[in-house]
């Protein structure tokens, strides 16, 4: 018993190591969303390239989709572009773009220049419809389902293995839903 | 020359510093100091260690702008921070709320204050005891102590 007492100590350490060692995995940087579970806001902007039509979130009931916040000053969409560009390719849902923040013709070049991957992209010069998702860091992507609910918000880049792990799942099964 | 010269500069710098843009505020200092006293309150969620109030982030000034318009609007600072609340959670709050969730965070500290006066009080107990049992040390031991100690043996 005597003996066992130098050993509360060590014990202590390693708890303490175990609890700074798990601190270290969290990241300050990921906010979990208070939208996760609760209808995506509506808006109603103008479209990207077609100043004179509107896209709403309205357009995309019924439909499984993808609201990626994008922006031409952003340098990480620009790492997320290419993937995004893939996941487009294979058509499992729908992408619709927020250019977040942007001048219209800056957007548009960074679309012809880089390829499009949205269906359709809304224009939100003021940044009024990216603070009602809650956008603090660009890149962002929801994940909305049929019902107009937001499922999943991945802050920064979408990498090929978030695609694979969280959202090609997560669609699968929203698609599946009634 | 030379001093044309300097003149010409120096008037240029000063235009320089007028022609920048000046921090969008209300025109009423008393809503202008609530949207700040508010701010203040509040994380910037892209520089996380500052406040609305202070950050120079782009996402800040918009954040004081919707505040500003909203407290010119008739709104009370309650429902300008459930408006924020809803958008980035909790997070923005520099004083979070008392709620399952934050339990730990709040009481945590008293409850490691308390196991510690906890364990104080069980120590001191146990040495008291201790010390009214004889030190801990048995009649031979005491026997030897003394010895070494070079005091006359004693009968207790």
């Amino acid at each position: 018993m005597a003996k066992a007492r130098f050993l509360i100590p060590f014990g202590v350490f390693v708890a303490l190591v175990i609890l700074l060692g798990s601190g270290l995995k969290l990241d300050p940087r990921e906010v979990p969303s208070p939208l996760v579970g609760k209808l995506a806001p509506p808006f109603s902007l103008p479209q990207l390239d077609r100043p004179e039509a509107k896209i709403s979130q309205q357009d995309m009931l019924g439909k499984v989709w993808l609201l990626n916040v994008w922006a031409s000053w952003c340098v990480s969409c620009r790492d997320e572009h290419p993937v995004l560009l893939e996941f487009a390719k294979t058509g499992v849902v729908p992408v619709v773009g927020l250019n977040y923040k942007d001048q219209r013709a800056e957007g548009l070049r960074w679309l012809s220049q880089f390829g499009n991957p949205y269906r359709v992209s809304a224009f939100d010069s003021d940044g009024l419809v990216g603070i009602d998702y809650g956008v603090y860091g660009v890149p962002e992507t929801f994940v909305i389902d049929k019902h107009g609910f937001v499922r999943y918000k991945q802050i920064g880049a979408l990498t090929p293995e978030a695609i694979r792990k969280k959202i090609l799942p997560l669609v699968k099964e929203l698609e599946a839903g009634a | 020359m030379r001093r044309l010269l300097l003149a010409l500069l120096l008037a240029g710098a000063a235009a320089g510093g007028v022609a920048r843009e000046a921090p969008p505020a209300a025109a009423d200092p008393a809503l202008e100091a609530r949207v700040m006293a508010l701010a203040a309150t509040l994380r910037c969620l892209v520089c996380q260690n500052e406040t609305l109030a202070d950050s120079g982030a782009d996402l800040a000034a918009d954040l004081r702008r919707q505040i500003r318009e909203k407290l010119a609007a008739g709104e009370s600072e309650d429902a300008v921070v459930a408006y924020l609340v809803a958008r980035y959670g909790d997070f923005v709050l520099y004083r979070p709320p008392f709620k399952a969730t934050t339990l730990l965070l709040w009481l945590g500290p008293f409850v490691l204050l308390a196991a510690a006066f906890g364990f104080l009080a069980l120590y001191l107990s146990r040495r008291r005891r201790q010390q009214l049992a004889g030190g801990g040390l048995d009649a031979a031991q005491r026997a030897r102590a003394r010895e070494i100690l070079g005091e006359p043996p004693q009968s207790p």
